[in-house]
């Protein structure tokens, strides 16, 4: 029985993929989870949109300064080397194509590489861009950690998003609870790099709305045992 | 001679009018002009257009701009509520008492940033492929796609930061600059909120914003 990793072990998959000296701006929810999970003897910069460069783990007692926070409100603290500006400075470093990687939350991805992450159509509730449609479009990389499939089992991996586009033909490859995927824009098809242990290659193919390809050396999906966040 | 210090919110904000469109900073609890924004929302004017990040922080800070419907526009990268529930400016959109347009936040710092630097409108490949781009003038750079996207200039800017002298000279701490830096630049009265006005001018290395940018610092307390 094939058992899906959580999302501390999805961000944990996604964190060994960050190079050392790497600038990388991480996005709210599952994405953000991955700065606790890199190894330890790489120097990463984390970059946040609201203007921070080398942001540090999240502030304690004494060290909390109520005007320094990140993207997502948290007080911080900031690494050795850290810097600050004001968010027309930051979003040129995102534009300008500095930053090497986003990993940011996804609704769908679709083969060509197209992400919408930013409307889902709820009724009722207006709509929220902040930074995705900047990095989608600016970093040099994206990555994109969702689940593999909805709630309701429908496929998240698709062939046209259905999902308000966040930019097209940006993502470059998938972490989900079931699989690690590369987009091959090219053919519109996700090319599968790793797989958890005991999903058949039919499973996946059938949890996945596009067209699904297996690397020669696809290999097991594996990812410590982590608490919950 | 000059001398940018004013005292109290009713000169800080003298002269703001009716149908005014305000440029607000802040991101997080971060650089939120929250004295500023209690007295403007006691003010009661009708028609404002504001320009801000997150409309929701507005909202929860001072419900009053809602409840009183002083608002007709809002320029935001997040025009959503919180939870599940509705929010007041939600419902306000969808009674047709209020209008929005909703902005990439690159774009939208970057539109700012234009207006304070006189660039009319510029290309950007953000939102190009996108629900945004329709109806945008398009046009490829090297084999990118672009929309055309045009500068935001504001009646008055509100924004906080740490320390300013009598000049207008900015000092900012943490993140508190985020969008109030660009946002100084592109309205016509600039009213900064300061934890503290310094006795001695700023050293020229240490101001973030020059005075040409302010019109008016008031001291006042950061607000919790």
């Amino acid at each position: 029985m094939a058992t899906p990793l959580t999302r501390e072990q999805m961000a944990w998959r996604a964190a060994q993929d960050l190079p050392d000296g790497a600038y990388v701006n991480l996005g709210l929810g599952m994405p953000v989870l991955a700065a606790n999970y890199a190894p330890s003897d790489r120097e990463i910069f984390y970059h946040s949109e609201n203007g921070i460069l080398g942001v540090g783990p999240v502030a304690q007692g004494a060290e909390i300064d109520p005007e320094l926070v990140d993207a997502g409100s948290q007080r911080v603290t900031l690494r050795d080397g850290a810097s600050v500006f004001d968010s027309a400075a930051s979003f040129a470093m995102i534009r300008g194509g500095h930053i090497d990687i986003t990993i940011l939350g996804g609704f769908q991805v679709a083969g060509n590489g197209d992400l919408a992450n930013w409307d889902a159509n709820v009724p009722n509730k207006g709509p929220l861009i902040g930074g995705a449609m900047d990095l989608a479009a600016g970093a040099k990389a994206v990555y994109v950690i969702m689940r593999h499939c909805t709630r309701d089992g429908g496929a998240r991996l698709v062939t046209t998003c259905s999902y308000p586009l966040t930019a097209p033909a940006c993502v470059k490859r998938v972490y989900t609870d079931l699989a690690v995927m590369d987009v091959n824009a090219k053919s519109s098809s996700f090319v599968a790099r790793e797989v958890i242990p005991g999903l058949s290659r039919e499973e996946l193919t059938a949890a996945t709305g596009a067209p699904l390809i297996f690397a020669p050396d696809c290999g097991d999906l594996l990812a410590p045992e982590l608490p919950a966040d | 001679m000059i001398d940018k210090r004013v005292d109290g919110l009713d000169a800080a904000l003298a002269g703001i009018a009716p149908g005014a469109s305000i440029m607000i900073s802040g991101f997080g609890n971060a650089g939120i002009p929250a004295n500023l924004l209690e007295g403007l929302g006691a003010m009661g004017l009708s028609g404002l257009t504001v320009i801000l990040n997150a409309i929701r922080r507005l909202e929860e800070s001072n419900p009053v701009f809602f409840a009183e419907g002083q608002i007709d526009h809002v320029i935001t990268t997040a025009f959503r509520g919180p939870g599940q529930e509705t929010a007041a400016f939600e419902r306000q959109w969808q009674d047709g008492k209020l209008t929005f347009e909703i902005v990439p936040q690159g774009t939208f710092a970057e539109r700012i940033r234009a207006g304070g630097a006189g660039v009319p409108a510029f290309y950007t490949p953000t939102a190009a492929g996108t629900p945004l781009a329709e109806g945008r003038e398009q046009r490829d750079f090297d084999g990118q796609t672009c929309i055309l996207e045009t500068a935001l200039t504001a009646d008055v800017a509100l924004l906080r930061a740490q320390k300013a002298d009598r000049y207008g000279n900015l000092f900012f701490t943490g993140t508190q600059s985020n969008f109030g830096a660009a946002m100084a630049t592109a309205a016509r009265l600039t009213i900064v909120e300061v934890e503290e006005i310094s006795a001695q001018t700023l050293r020229p290395e240490q101001i973030h914003l020059p005075g040409i940018y302010v019109q008016r610092v008031l001291q006042a307390a950061r607000q919790d």
